[in-house]
């Protein structure tokens, strides 16, 4: 079925209507999750009392803000701090990953890649609890011989950066290895010729070459890390990213406090995604 | 000019080891170790398969296994039968300016968190939800109904999150398909129907393959959606791995049902891809 053949009314009516209700069905959870941040009620539910800012901007029990919730701006920070961390390492070594797959035949190359693609198909419990186990033999090993106490190997915010960039490093390598797959060589070979050295001719032609991948890897390994859970969840000590505070609370049971936080969420993440998307125009 | 560029390969391929060593390949060793390590007395450790007899053993660890993997597989089946159809009309309908509007559009459910969308669903199914008010103002039921805790909110929760996994890759190989070879099929004679099954579909095989398998991957490592969606008796893998590890303490039990999980989800991808003659690097790179 494609448009130049025709096809009778009922099945293209049908069609339309299957792709109208799909895309309800994606839009309505988002929907309702924003929609009852504004419902001043102590519940996220019907009945509707009425509109409020409070969730957001409250100052007092029993409806306290986003702006005013000592927990949850700290828990976003966290957050921001981990992403941000995952973000730079996984890109730096994305990117050094890009260039050795690239630009260099060399034996277990073949073994290497898949090895390097391995992660996406580990479920994410399994690669927190694997690195958990492997930090706690080696803080073990380190206070049964030399009565050291590495508390970096303990669970906390190193682990947690460690067991995300363990899997968004692949994501990372494939969509820098993709645009520098359609990278034409023989520029740089110009600038070899015009009698720059190597690393000029790299980080004065290709890496601007490579800029717009590089952003969008940023992006994409922020949102990944910030949305983060499985892993996270295993590896996770007293300072809790967003994603884990927040699930805390939704265990308690839940206030409209989780939708006002949960549509600045959203706010923020089509804002990167449109930073990304005009980056993208751009290059 | 010979010796920098060793220089430069050395220095590239150091990160990639130290990464792919130290965080994946070491880690999963130590994992099964672990599994294999039985306390036999205080501080005193005996090389055995008692974990793993333990999870034979046991009904309910046996059972929740197979369970989730057969609601994995369901889910995946849902998801893309679900999604083939959108992603045929967005690659092959759709033009221009609303082509890529769907597209995005199918993309921003996914740039918020998990935990958001299953949270939605919540409100959504709950006894106070939406759909239970709407019902009993429709007056379809009397008093107000609980949709949530159980296996279907947890289905919808399960393909609801791995949607976008499975539109995207579809999406990406059915435009490479050329209208001309489906109107060649149509002036061969060929129905709808055979023309989906017979150019379509093995057109699109290297998409389902990679979107299955992901949305496979996702469903069987899924905590969040079971855990706050499902019921008592939809206990999920996970959640088990989840208990043993941080509410029970046992490292050794939770390590070799780490280790279960991971080789049922090696199989079935590898199994996937040896059925379909598709390879890791072809679906994944």
């Amino acid at each position: 079925m494609i448009p130049s053949i025709p096809q009778s009314r009922m099945i293209r009516t049908a069609y339309t209507a299957y792709i109208v209700l799909f895309f309800l069905y994606l839009a309505l959870p988002l929907a309702v999750v924003a929609a009852f941040a504004f419902n001043d009620s102590q519940f996220p539910s019907l009945p509707w009392e009425g509109f409020t800012w409070n969730w957001f901007f409250g100052e007092e029990r029993p409806m306290i803000g986003v702006f005013h919730e000592r927990g949850i701006l700290r828990a976003i920070g966290t957050s921001a701090f981990v992403g941000a961390s995952v973000a730079a390492l996984s890109v730096a070594v994305g990117t050094s990953n890009a260039f050795l797959f690239n630009r260099y035949q060399f034996r277990g190359r073949g073994v290497l890649y898949v090895l390097m693609l391995l992660p996406l198909v580990i479920p994410g419990i399994v690669l927190g609890i694997s690195i958990l186990v492997f930090s706690s033999s080696v803080a073990n090993g380190l206070w049964d011989s030399v009565k050291y106490d590495a508390e970096i190997l303990r669970p906390g915010l190193v682990l947690v950066v460690l067991g995300q960039f363990s899997f968004i490093t692949t994501i990372t390598t494939l969509v820098i290895s993709a645009r520098l797959q359609k990278f034409d060589r023989t520029l740089e070979e110009a600038a070899l010729n015009l009698g720059a050295d190597r690393l000029t001719a790299v980080r004065t032609v290709t890496l601007p070459y490579l800029m717009p991948a590089m952003i969008g890897a940023v992006v994409v390994a922020f949102l990944m890390s910030f949305e983060n859970f499985n892993t996270t969840l295993m590896l996770v000590g007293s300072d809790a990213p967003l994603t884990i505070a927040m699930f805390d609370r939704l265990k308690e049971g839940s206030t409209p406090l989780l939708n006002a936080v949960s549509l600045l969420l959203m706010l923020g993440s089509s804002l990167l995604a449109l930073v990304m998307i005009a980056f993208q125009r751009k290059a | 000019m010979r010796n920098q560029a060793r220089l430069g390969f050395y220095l590239l391929l150091t990160p990639l080891l130290l990464w792919l060593i130290l965080l994946i390949v070491i880690p999963h060793i130590d994992m099964a170790l672990l599994s294999l390590r039985e306390r036999v007395g205080v501080g005193k450790y005996a090389t055995s398969m008692a974990n793993y007899g333990t999870f034979f053993g046991e009904p309910l660890y046996m059972w929740t296994f197979l369970r989730t993997a057969m609601m994995s597989v369901l889910a995946t089946l849902i998801t893309l039968i679900i999604a083939f159809p959108v992603s045929y009309y967005i690659a092959k309908m759709a033009r221009g300016r609303t082509q890529s509007a769907l597209f995005l559009l199918c993309l921003v459910p996914f740039w918020v968190s998990e935990l958001v969308r299953t949270f939605g669903w919540m409100i959504l199914l709950r006894e106070t939800g939406l759909f239970s008010t709407l019902l009993q103002w429709a007056g379809l039921v009397d008093g107000p109904v609980e949709m949530l805790y159980n296996d279907a909110a947890m289905m919808v929760g399960l393909v609801y999150t791995s949607m976008l996994f499975m539109v995207v890759p579809l999406v990406t190989t059915l435009e490479s398909l050329d209208d001309a070879v489906i109107e060649a099929g149509y002036d061969l004679g060929g129905s709808g129907f055979s023309v989906l099954r017979e150019i379509v579909i093995p057109h699109a095989m290297p998409g389902i393959v990679s979107g299955s398998i992901v949305v496979f991957m996702l469903s069987l490592g899924n905590y969040l959606t079971p855990t706050m969606l499902g019921g008592k008796d939809s206990l999920w893998f996970t959640e088990l791995i989840y208990s043993q590890f941080i509410v029970r303490f046992n490292w050794e039990l939770g390590a070799a049902f780490g280790f279960m999980l991971l080789i049922l989800s090696s199989v079935i991808v590898w199994g996937t891809l040896r059925l379909t003659g598709q390879t890791l690097e072809k679906t994944m790179g």
